[in-house]
């Protein structure tokens, strides 16, 4: 009897295996013809900048609070799941715990809302 | 323990290996098939043939592509991080095929003589496999984007990781419902759990959450911003090249087929066969073969969604986007969750009995929130904006005022000095900004 892992290891390194082979197999069949502008960062015909990459590197501060949110939400998401797998045997104590839960995240959500959390331009 | 991990459990070791490799094979063939078929149907909808020169049908049209892909030149640009440049394909295609691995294609088949089922790997937390494979092909986005060294990329990239992330907790509440009512995380479970009616039906809301989650999650028209070609080139694969490039095209159309083959097992009812079909001899066509017919059928209808949005729907901007999933599906995702809850328990309860108070709590909370959540914005403070200027202080940029200068009167050939001195600036409100559309000559950056 085999672990039902087993299988998924099996695809995982038969997955694994092509794109590694794939990425590493690239150089080798392609042609090689050098050309200075090839090696560049894509830009529309200017020539980059010393920082090419955005504002030195930095990145909008929107999208760290996105991540954030993210993670308040996915970890939301992970406690409902195991309440959603053995719901009917918690009967009407859980169906409360679960509301007053979601409740309680509703409200930081909106919190959040009202001060701009949720604005993106 | 369901009857299909029962029957996964006697399987010798090379058949497994087999079922490895089919899935594998399966996969890149449905990628190679999908994308053929996506761009012959949008041919057809855009009344032109699309592609139909290689084989019959021009169904080796993307073969080609894919081969042609193999034999270019393999760009790395200086700026790039090595490892990571190399490393983030691998981060996106790996996943990707490993998410498939779940999905209960055939509950009961012989295959060379071994009694099986169609379905590679049946784990108690079949459904978090998925999102943990989704969850860490964004990795793969997220590096590609930025070790390429070059502003398209990581604008792409960290736009397609926004909305990949905000997009996958609308899809996981979506599974909440779902997984209440089958009881189990197992895939071949909640498809066992749909024989009396499928989930689409029971819980449409979860499914529309799902079905618009999906086509966000896997970067999709009309969500595909991270690769708006208008605003940023090709997204966070701008700089890769041949069969790097190709890994990411095909994690993205084995996603696309992942997310179908995951809609049609959650809500769909998976390999069940469709209602007046299911009925014909006592259920044989849920048996054998057919359930792989039924549950390909599906997905391939779901694919063809995909297809069907790309050429129908403009795309969407940003903020839009990103307003749609969380200020409209996650909010009400929790609303429904709880209100799925509470219906649930109320009839399972049957007797409401000392516990009667904490219901019409929590149902009042449940109101509230949805009133809540209907109280309009706080609009948006708008800060004095800056205006623009007219014409650079100094440097040689054109004035953007955009003003069509006026039609110049018929010049009467008497006196030049006189037409000159009747309207000296009557175009330009800001003085001497605009001043450059009158006719006087200005010397140039000093207006």
């Amino acid at each position: 009897m085999l672990d039902p892992y087993i299988p998924l290891v099996l695809m995982f390194a038969l997955a694994l295996g092509f794109a590694v082979f794939s990425v590493a197999i690239a150089p080798l069949v392609g042609p090689r013809r050098y050309n200075k502008a090839k090696f560049d960062a894509y830009e529309c015909g200017i020539e980059p900048s010393p920082q090419p990459t955005v504002g030195g590197g930095r990145m909008p501060v929107a999208y760290y609070l996105t991540a954030m949110l993210f993670i308040l939400f996915d970890i939301e998401m992970v406690f409902l799941y195991p309440y959603a797998v053995s719901a009917d045997s918690l009967g009407m104590f859980g169906v409360a715990a679960v509301v007053l839960f979601i409740a309680t995240f509703g409200f930081a959500d909106l919190y959040v809302w009202y001060r701009g959390g949720f604005e993106w331009n | 323990m369901t009857e299909t991990a029962r029957l996964l459990a006697d399987d010798p070791i090379w058949l497994v290996l087999i079922k490895v490799v089919g899935t594998f094979a399966f996969l890149v063939l449905m990628t190679l098939l999908t994308i053929w078929a996506e761009r012959r149907v949008i041919g057809r909808m855009q009344h032109r043939p699309g592609p139909n020169r290689a084989g019959p049908f021009g169904i080796l049209q993307s073969l080609a592509d894919g081969l042609k892909l193999a034999f270019k030149e393999d760009i790395r640009p200086v700026l790039a991080d090595k490892w990571i440049y190399i490393l983030a394909p691998v981060i996106s295609a790996t996943p990707a095929l490993v998410a498939f691995s779940v999905m209960p294609i055939a509950p009961r088949v012989t295959l060379f003589g071994e009694e099986t089922a169609l379905q590679l790997v049946e784990l108690p937390v079949g459904l978090l496999v998925v999102l943990a494979a989704a969850a860490i092909g964004v990795y793969g986005i997220v590096l590609a984007g930025w070790s390429s060294g070059s502003p398209y990329p990581l604008l792409g990239s960290l736009r397609s990781a926004a909305q990949v992330i905000s997009y996958e907790i609308a899809m996981g509440l979506s599974f909440v419902a779902v997984i209440m009512y089958s009881g189990t995380l197992s895939t071949a479970g909640i498809v066992e759990a749909q024989e009396g009616g499928w989930f689409f039906a029971l819980l449409p809301f979860s499914f529309a959450v799902y079905v618009i989650a999906m086509v966000g999650e896997t970067n999709r028209a009309p969500f595909d911003l991270p690769e708006a070609e208008s605003e940023l080139v090709g997204g966070f694969h701008t700089e890769y090249s041949s069969l790097k490039f190709a890994l990411f095209f095909l994690a993205e159309y084995i996603n696309m087929v992942t997310v179908s083959a995951l809609a049609t097992t959650l809500f769909l009812g998976g390999w069940h066969a469709p209602w007046p079909l299911s009925l014909i001899g006592d259920g044989v066509l849920n048996t054998g073969w057919w359930p792989a017919l039924w549950f390909l059928l599906k997905t391939i209808g779901f694919l063809f969604l995909f297809v069907w949005l790309r050429a129908t729907l403009p795309r969407l901007r940003y903020d839009q986007f990103m307003n749609l999933g969380w200020k409209v599906l996650i909010p009400l995702s929790l609303v429904w969750i709880c209100a799925v809850t509470v219906i649930r328990g109320l009839r399972n309860a049957e007797a409401v009995s000392a516990q009667q108070f904490l219901l019409i709590g929590g149902g009042a909370i449940a109101v509230l929130l949805v009133a809540a959540f209907l109280i309009p914005d706080r609009p948006p403070q708008e800060p004095e904006e800056p205006q623009a200027p007219l014409s650079g202080g100094g440097y040689p940029v054109p004035p953007l005022d955009l003003q069509v200068p006026q039609t110049p009167r018929r010049r009467t050939p008497v006196s030049s000095g006189a037409s000159v001195a009747e309207h000296p600036q009557t175009r330009s409100p800001e003085g001497d900004e605009g001043g450059n559309s009158s006719t006087k000559e200005a010397p140039d950056g000093s207006v």
